[in-house]
């Protein structure tokens, strides 16, 4: 139990850290790595708490997947690092104490309300053999399988949004437009001419 | 002993934070994304958390459609940026602010 | 019967529609032969219904047509009832109307709304048929509205006359007030008896004379005070009494043809016409009839003086209707229902055949009114001269003609019901009459000698044309002279004492003051040889003396006179004051409300703060809004996260 602790706080305070790295750093692609930091510090922490499936997900999808696109966006936008200045507005103050009132407002909501009403909240460990993926499979493809569809159709929109986002048609390009080849009738291109037959001279 | 407390404490730190983040971040909208997506990540964490703690697996798959959507979010949130600094050629938040392209 | 009543009333009115909606296609001839012929119908069958009842003896006939609404037990219908007293209107009215439509062809040769004018003339027919005939409250205010809105239409059938327009703004205004308090009047009798059929109302007028009204709160009046009154005021209105009157002067800007038809024989008759048939209802209440009576006599006598000032020989005969609508009206006062049936049918002929004379100098003299500006057009319009002198002999009641009988007896009357012991509005009412009679004779004879005696004023350009007018003028002119001059020989013994009404007029016996009178009655001729010994005979023969020796021998007295009393001279050619009164105080007053109303109430408040101001106040909130919309992303989220942390402050510290 004790190394159980030892392990969440030492994931936390760099989870923490790497939140920080992210607001603070002024480089984007560093940002970007302590983001990344951030969400491998999030998959142990879900393994700590025997959710495994959603952080190897996590790991794979989220790292592998969404960071990369970020990493690949900041580094091909080739951004002015330098122009990119923190500054604080007028409005800082009002945005500190609102916080602050956040803040207090948490503390008092997670440990104050619930340790007098039920008590501290213990994670109670799985039975032996127990497969987190099988369960949440097994609610996935039961209970939420139509929700679960429309997250398909949702990545489906997402791709199909980000592609007609972002391509553009360059002019001059000597691309084949399929549709006008199978249009095409036999009057547009070939035109009989009757003329004449020439005598000979 | 570790339990539901210290991750919702833990959320709520990183939720405070992104929150900053996007305050402080006021200028570049891939910092702002990022934010969000750290911001998504603490409600992450108090589903799980949740969802270990009533002992219901709705609550991870919850997070699976949050993963789901935030990806899909990213993606399109990330192309409208590239457009947007293709038209601009900047990313600075303060010279967006007209509804015209 | 009944097919010859729908006949009587539908003709006219296709004939109207025809006129007016296809005029056009067949043509001024066109117009005029099928409104003639329809109305000619009409009048052919009115005759036979009046031969049927004067001597055939028919029945009274009470005939629902078509019940058009029934709501809580009142019905709405249309319906005839055809007794004697609507018989003699009928005839009254198309035969009156035919004459018009066929002095018409002459009047309006060249105007260019002819078949327009042919169309309103027989939709007025129909109008005044359906008011005549109604067996029912709600048909007759459908019948007294439609005459209204002929009359308003007529009377600015030239509407590209300032004058006409704002004389049938006024006719319309003033028609008004008086329908006001008629159709207040009609919802009293709804009110007390339950229902809009005359017979039935009729029946409960006793139940109706015992209720009991509070229009002032803790002042109780007898219902059928209240009703009468009120209906009254409506026959005010239309029958042009005081202080009602001021539109029909006003209407002589309409054609000739209508002057004589609506202003002076029919439509202004409707209100007499009214009274005479809820007679069984005023019967029932001395109030009323004492204030019938009042307006009467001031109508009578004072409209009477106005005519004496007047120039325009339009005006003079318009006055004088006025007072032989005031001389009816006292009539009716006096219970003598018969007797103002009486005057006013004879009135129609020979006011009718004036009006028209007066028209057949208008157009001789080409368009010229002013009767200062004629003078010795006897020799060259013998017709109309001599005709015109047997409407005036009939309008100051010389005896033997129609007017005499009437008006004799409609005097004698008055006069009677004084015997009854009904109070000093009697004797006034009776010294009104009895003066009325000088002034009568002196403004027509004044108007006669000025148009067709003396010496010849008009410019020489117009008297190189002066000629006798055609003879669509001309017949009916002669057409109507001749019941003018000899009506009252033979219809005064059957109408007055004879009981020629019947069941029609209701008279209560304690005033019925014409059954008195004809216990002393001998017949048209004995009345006639009396004439001389009544003092009626010698103020009019005075007051035609007047005006021959003013007018003829010494034209210079008037002028002297003029001067000698030029305050009442100013009061009478201002006719009373009443024209400011009604237009600088009444309309004027209306409308400074109006433009107060405008300015203060509609565009300050309304348009300024209500609508405007809601537009403004909006779109200053959107100007402080649209400061926290900057546009910028950061704003927005911390926007939301303002809302959350205060949901969140809500849900732990406040709930």
């Amino acid at each position: 139990m004790l190394f159980h602790a030892i392990l969440f706080y030492f994931f936390s305070v760099i989870l923490i850290g790497a939140a920080c790295g992210v607001i603070f750093s002024k480089n984007p692609v560093h940002a970007i790595m302590f983001l990344v930091l951030a969400f491998f510090q999030s998959a142990m922490l879900w393994l700590l708490v025997e959710a495994e499936f959603l952080a190897i997900v996590l790991v794979l999808v989220y790292v592998g997947a969404v960071m990369v696109l970020f990493l690949f966006v900041v580094m091909m936008l080739d951004i002015n690092v330098e122009a990119i200045q923190r500054s604080l507005t007028r409005f800082a103050p009002f945005a500190i104490a609102v916080a602050l009132l956040m803040a207090i407002e948490l503390v008092q909501l997670i440990w104050l309300r619930s340790r007098t009403d039920a008590g501290p909240g213990v994670f109670e460990s799985y039975p032996e053999g127990y497969s987190n993926t099988k369960a949440l499979g097994s609610v996935l493809y039961t209970e939420h399988v139509y929700a679960f569809e429309i997250a398909a159709v949702v990545l489906l929109l997402a791709i199909v949004a980000a592609i007609s986002l972002t391509m553009r048609k360059r002019p001059g390009l000597k691309v084949q437009n399929i549709g006008q080849q199978v249009a095409v009738r036999a009057k547009d291109r070939l035109r009989v001419v009757k003329m004449e037959s020439e005598k000979k001279q | 002993m570790i339990g539901l407390q210290h991750y919702l404490t833990l959320s709520a730190m990183l939720f405070v934070l992104s929150i900053a983040g996007i305050v402080v971040n006021r200028r570049n909208l891939i910092l702002l994304l990022m934010c969000i997506e750290l911001m998504l990540l603490a409600v992450n964490f108090n589903f799980i958390a949740f969802s270990r703690y009533l002992g219901d697996d709705t609550g991870q798959v919850f997070v699976f459609f949050i993963l789901t959507v935030a990806a899909a979010e990213a993606a399109i949130g990330l192309a409208i940026l590239v457009v947007l600094f293709r038209n601009r050629r900047s990313i600075n938040v303060q010279e967006l602010n007209t509804m015209k392209g | 019967m009944y097919n010859y009543y729908l006949t009587i009333v539908l003709a006219p009115l296709a004939a109207a529609i025809v006129a007016g909606l296809f005029g056009k296609q067949i043509g001024r001839a066109g117009s005029h032969w099928i409104t003639i012929l329809a109305v000619g119908l009409s009048c052919a069958l009115s005759l036979l219904v009046l031969k049927n009842m004067f001597w055939g003896g028919a029945e009274s006939e009470n005939i629902s047509v078509y019940t058009w609404a029934v709501t809580d037990g009142l019905k709405m219908e249309v319906g005839f009832l055809v007794d004697r007293l609507t018989a003699l209107m009928m005839a009254v009215v198309t035969f009156v109307s035919l004459m018009v439509h066929i002095y018409t062809i002459g009047y309006m040769h060249d105007d260019p709304g002819y078949q327009r004018f042919f169309s309103y003339i027989a939709l007025f027919t129909f109008s005044m048929l359906m008011l005549v005939m109604s067996n029912n409250f709600l048909q007759l205010f459908f019948g007294w509205e439609a005459v209204g809105l002929v009359s308003y239409l007529l009377i600015g059938f030239w509407f590209k006359r300032e004058s006409a327009i704002f004389a049938n703004l006024k006719a319309f205004l003033v028609n008004r007030v008086g329908d006001f308090g008629f159709i207040l009047g009609v919802s009293a009798v709804v009110m007390f008896a339950g229902t809009l059929d005359y017979a039935e109302v009729f029946a409960s007028a006793d139940s109706i004379a015992a209720q009991e009204i509070e229009v002032i709160a803790g002042t109780p009046w007898n219902a059928m005070t209240v009703t009468c009154v009120l209906l009254f005021i409506g026959a005010m209105g239309k029958s042009a009494q005081a202080p009602l009157h001021v539109w029909l002067p006003d209407s002589m800007a309409g054609p000739t043809p209508i002057s004589a038809l609506i202003h002076a024989a029919t439509m202004v008759t409707a209100g007499i016409f009214m009274v005479a048939r809820m007679s069984p209802l005023f019967e029932l209440s001395a109030t009323a009839l004492a204030v019938v009576i009042t307006i009467g006599a001031i109508t009578a006598f004072s409209m009477g003086l106005l005519g004496i000032v007047q120039n325009d020989i339009k005006r003079v005969i318009a006055y004088s209707t006025l007072s032989q609508l005031g001389y009816m009206t006292v009539a009716l006062g006096a219970s003598a229902y018969s007797a103002a049936i009486f005057h006013l049918m004879t009135h129609a002929f020979f006011k009718a055949l004036l009006f028209l004379a007066a028209g057949s100098v208008i157009i001789a003299l080409h368009h010229e009114q002013d009767i200062r500006k004629m003078g010795g057009l006897r020799k060259y319009m013998p017709v109309t001269y001599w005709t015109a002198l047997i409407g005036s002999l009939a309008l100051i009641g010389f005896p033997g003609t129609s007017g005499f009988f009437s008006k004799d007896l409609l005097i004698e009357a008055v006069k009677e019901s004084h015997w009854h012991g009904q109070g000093a509005v009697y004797w006034i009412a009776y010294l009104s009459v009895l003066l009325g009679v000088f002034v009568t004779a002196l403004y027509t004879f004044r108007m006669f000698f000025l148009v067709f005696h003396g010496e010849t004023r008009m410019d020489a350009e117009t008297k190189s044309h002066v000629r006798e007018s055609p003879w669509v003028v001309t017949v009916p002119l002669v057409l109507l002279a001749i019941p003018s001059a000899i009506i009252g020989w033979f219809t005064v013994r059957d109408i007055l004492f004879n009981n020629y009404f019947g069941d029609s007029i209701v008279v209560s016996s304690a005033h019925d003051v014409l059954a008195h009178m004809g216990e002393t009655f001998h017949g048209s001729l004995a009345l006639f040889q009396h004439s001389v010994q009544t003092p009626v005979f010698w103020l009019a023969a005075g007051g035609a003396l007047s005006a021959w020796f003013l007018y003829l021998k010494r034209p210079d007295i008037p002028a002297t006179i003029k001067d000698r009393v030029s305050g009442l001279y100013t009061l009478l050619d201002r006719k009373y004051y009443m024209d400011d009164l009604y237009i600088k105080g009444f309309a004027a007053a209306g409308r400074s409300i109006g433009n107060l109303l405008w300015q203060k109430g509609d565009q300050l408040v309304i348009d300024g703060v209500l609508v405007n101001g809601t537009a403004n106040s909006i779109g200053k909130l959107a100007g402080v809004m649209r400061q926290i919309q900057t546009g910028y992303l950061y704003t927005y989220a911390f926007a939301m996260f303002i809302g959350l942390t205060m949901l969140l402050s809500w849900l732990i510290w406040f709930r």
